[in-house]
């Protein structure tokens, strides 16, 4: 009973240890820096064949 | 360091992480400089004169005065702390700290104490502080925003294993467990909570330190302590074998508090990113015309008398006069209207505003901190510094709070520590968690966010938590004109021809002309006209300021306001009833007067049902206005408000602001230009129109998304419902408390039972305030 629990626990614990470590990325590469901006930028259909492409240098800015 | 040679030399060492010199190194440099630590050199530098022209104005003969921000301020007790502690100092004359963007204004006389001094001072009570700089500002909170989200993730990852774990424990001790799993299960969890303790409780351990250093018990007294307790007494119980532990309210507590305290970071700093982007307004580098040619220079190095050239389309850097070009600039920051103003030689250009024609070539009277804009930050800045009386005043009532709180805690276990010692720590919990404020402190926000977000979807954005209180209690209405009651947006008003050709020829050729000119009444024009009926204009030119001349089918029309004789024009506005406040333009041929366009601002149609509503309810209603007054009376007039002003500064409608305040009025502004900014932050509560600059937007509480008049009468009904329903919460948190209290002091109570007890009022707290969604 208790060798199964000690493995489910080790389980979750390593589990944790995983999601704390992508969390922690997430943060260091600044995914959390603007919280509405790509909330709204998937509204915006920039990917839409029809539009004509945009020159590089409007998308540097 | 002696030389910049030196300088590059250590730079050098520390650059290749061989710091490891500096330890093992056996004897000095000859050189002896080093008898300054390096921290207080470094602050030294900072009485440099030319370091301090940065960030240091000079406000008299002897005094200066700096901007700095502080880090570490935690609570509205920081700010008094620091406050006490550097007026005390001989030469500093006033201190005025920011608790909205911890920025620290002081000033001092710089005969008698440097500013390197008061650095320290401030570095020896906890806190660092350096020059204010937009760009560090900016840096350290991005900084601390990244902490605070790392501090919650590991909390809220420590928290869901915990409580799976708890309701194992719960399970077993109601069902029967075996001791081994038992003691297993508590390890785990003492080993999940380890970094919620350790790391991300720490942020109200040091807050309630800080408190404690000055004497003074904050609302993170008791959270440290009911932490520490039950994180010590669980780990006892673990040890121990048996008993219950509390590693599950731990973590829950700390997420819960954590959420909060970001979620009102977050709601702060947005306001004040804004005012931070206006100084941004002005552009940081400019083309200095010397001995005939251009370079390109600092606006921090321009001085005063220093040609600069200003292209089109670019922002003015400094203020100045015109020294040589035509054009017109929008001075939308200041007056809230986009409109081109002309400017010819002698003229004065503010920095930040924008040349929309010509070159300019501008001789500058004023940079950095003495130009007009520097001048209205720093008046939203005190408005700002001034406001949150209603914060601290919580803080002081919470503050007492705690006291009475941590007393009776303390008298209970005392007490149960002569009765039966061993239910002392169970009890103690207990009634800590039992008389938990988290009920009592959320029943405002609750509200708050409810209300909020009911509002929210009309398109009413509270930015500030105060609003909807001061809402409920607002006597006195105060608009401002353009672009809150008016469009701000002139429209073609009135089309009067002159014979010749009928209006809707007149109107083609005016929109034809005005294809080629980028005024804004040009688009009030076009708009009018559809694209396929305007002619072919040639040899088109642009007057600034003056107006638009062409050649279409070989007649050439002018179109304009200032190339008239003055006996036509004193004929023709004879012959039209020109309302106040209306611009007009005349289209001429080469012999006469062919039409006259009156432009005019347009009321908003739904200001005039806004203002008999407010006015059926016995508020009183106001105009302030930076337009002329002409314009003002006109649209007075037929809204029906007596009490009227134009051509108000901002300073001016400050000072008319105070003086309702003075009367005892609750006032809510109602506003949308950079020049309504400062009123905004002073008015008691104040609402921006959605359209309006960022910054009108940034120092009001309350942002009108949807734009609609109407919306505000919403905002005030709103605001009232919110606080009736927080007066029932309070009560309910507060009956709850004290009705809990002696059964949790006698024992009554267990722990867990504590928890669920208020984690119920808490959730009554939320549900009733969840009423207001359907208000």
């Amino acid at each position: 009973m208790n060798s199964i629990l000690i493995f489910l626990l080790g389980l979750a614990g390593f589990m944790v240890i995983v999601a704390g470590i992508g969390i922690f990325w997430a943060i260091r590469s600044g995914q959390f820096e603007d919280m509405e901006g790509p909330a709204q930028r998937i509204l915006m259909d920039d990917d839409d064949p029809r539009i004509p492409r945009r020159t590089l240098r409007e998308n540097e800015k | 360091m002696c030389c910049r040679g030196c300088q590059a030399v250590a730079q050098a060492i520390a650059e290749n992480g061989l710091q490891e010199y500096y330890r093992h190194r056996t004897a000095m440099p000859s050189s002896g400089h080093e008898l300054i630590p390096a921290e207080l050199s470094r602050l030294a530098l900072y009485d440099h004169p030319e370091i301090q022209k940065s960030f240091v104005i000079e406000s008299d003969q002897h005094i200066k005065q700096a901007s700095l921000i502080l880090e570490g301020i935690t609570c509205a007790a920081c700010v008094w702390l620091n406050e006490r502690h550097l007026q005390q100092l001989p030469g500093v004359k006033a201190v005025q700290v920011n608790y909205a963007n911890h920025r620290a204004r002081i000033s001092w006389d710089e005969r008698e104490i440097q500013l390197s001094r008061i650095l320290k001072e401030i570095q020896l009570l906890g806190y660092n502080a350096h020059p204010y700089n937009a760009l560090q500002q900016e840096e350290l909170r991005r900084k601390g925003r990244s902490r605070d989200i790392r501090r919650i993730a590991v909390t809220g990852l420590s928290a869901a294993q915990v409580m799976m774990l708890a309701v194992a424990l719960y399970a077993g001790a109601a069902l029967g467990m075996e001791t081994g799993t038992a003691q297993l299960l508590r390890y785990v969890s003492l080993v999940l909570t380890l970094p919620v303790f350790l790391y991300t409780a720490v942020p109200f351990y040091v807050s309630a330190w800080r408190a404690m250093k000055s004497r003074r018990l904050n609302m993170d007294f008791p959270v440290s302590l009911a932490i520490i307790t039950a994180f010590v007494g669980s780990v006892w119980v673990t040890l121990r074998g048996e008993g219950v532990v509390y590693y599950d309210a731990i973590t829950m507590f700390t997420l819960f508090l954590l959420s909060t305290r970001f979620l009102e970071r977050n709601a702060r700093e947005k306001s004040v990113e804004a005012t931070e982007n206006l100084l941004k307004l002005v552009p940081a580098m400019s083309l200095r015309l010397r001995d005939g040619r251009q370079e390109a220079v600092a606006v921090l190095d321009l001085a005063v008398g220093d040609i600069i050239l200003v292209k089109p389309g670019e922002a003015v850097a400094a203020d100045g006069e015109v020294a040589a070009g035509i054009s017109s600039v929008d001075e939308a920051l200041l007056t809230g209207e986009s409109r081109a103003v002309p400017k010819e030689i002698g003229d004065a250009v503010i920095a930040g505003s924008i040349n929309l024609e010509g070159p300019l070539e501008v001789r500058v009277t004023g940079t950095g901190e003495n130009t007009v804009l520097a001048g209205i930050v720093r008046l939203l800045d005190r408005a700002v510094a001034e406001k949150p009386r209603l914060a601290q005043l919580a803080d002081q009532v919470a503050g007492r709070f705690t006291y009475v709180l941590l007393a009776l805690t303390l008298v209970v276990a005392l007490a149960w520590w002569w009765h039966d010692p061993d239910k002392v720590l169970e009890i103690a919990l207990a009634v800590l968690v039992v008389t938990c404020p988290c009920a009592l402190s959320i029943a405002a926000p609750a509200a708050f966010a409810a209300s909020g977000s009911h509002l929210l979807r009309q398109g009413i954005l509270l930015t500030r938590g105060h609003a909807l209180e001061t809402l409920a209690k607002v006597t006195h209405v105060v608009f401002d004109k353009t672009g809150t009651l008016t469009y701000g947006k002139p429209k073609l008003h009135q089309v009067l021809p002159f014979g010749g050709m009928d209006t809707h020829a007149c109107m083609c050729v005016a929109a034809s002309l005005e294809q080629a000119s980028e005024h804004p009444l040009a688009q009030s024009f076009l708009e009018r006209i559809g694209k396929n009926e305007l002619h072919l204009v040639t040899e088109a030119q642009n007057f600034p300021g003056k107006g638009v001349t062409g050649v279409i089918d070989g007649r050439r029309y002018t179109l304009g306001n200032r190339m008239l004789s003055p006996l036509t024009r004193a004929q023709a506005e004879s012959a039209m009833e020109v309302a106040g406040g209306a611009t007009v333009v005349w289209l001429c041929d080469e012999s006469r007067v062919l039409a006259a366009f009156e432009l005019s601002d347009e009321l908003r149609p739904d200001a005039v049902a806004l203002i008999q509503e407010l006015k059926a309810q016995g508020m009183g209603v106001s105009i302030l206005s930076g337009d002329s007054d002409a314009a003002v009376r006109h649209f007075a007039a037929r809204l029906g408000i007596t009490d009227y002003r134009g051509a108000q500064h901002p300073e001016d409608k400050l000072a008319a602001l105070k003086a309702l305040q003075a009367g005892g009025a609750v006032v809510a502004m109602v506003g949308d230009g950079v020049n309504d900014a400062p009123v905004l932050a002073g008015a008691d509560v104040s609402l921006a129109m959605g359209g309006g600059t960022q910054v009108a937007r940034a120092s009001s509480d309350i942002v009108l998304l949807s734009e609609k008049l109407p919306d505000i009468w919403r905002a005030l009904q709103a605001g009232r419902a919110a606080m009736t329903v927080m007066q029932q919460n309070f009560a309910w948190a507060a009956g709850y408390n004290f009705l809990a209290l002696p059964f949790a002091a006698l024992g009554y109570i267990p722990p867990w039972l504590a928890a669920l007890g208020m984690s119920v009022s808490s959730l009554v707290v939320v549900l009733n305030a969840l009423r207001l969604r359907q208000v």
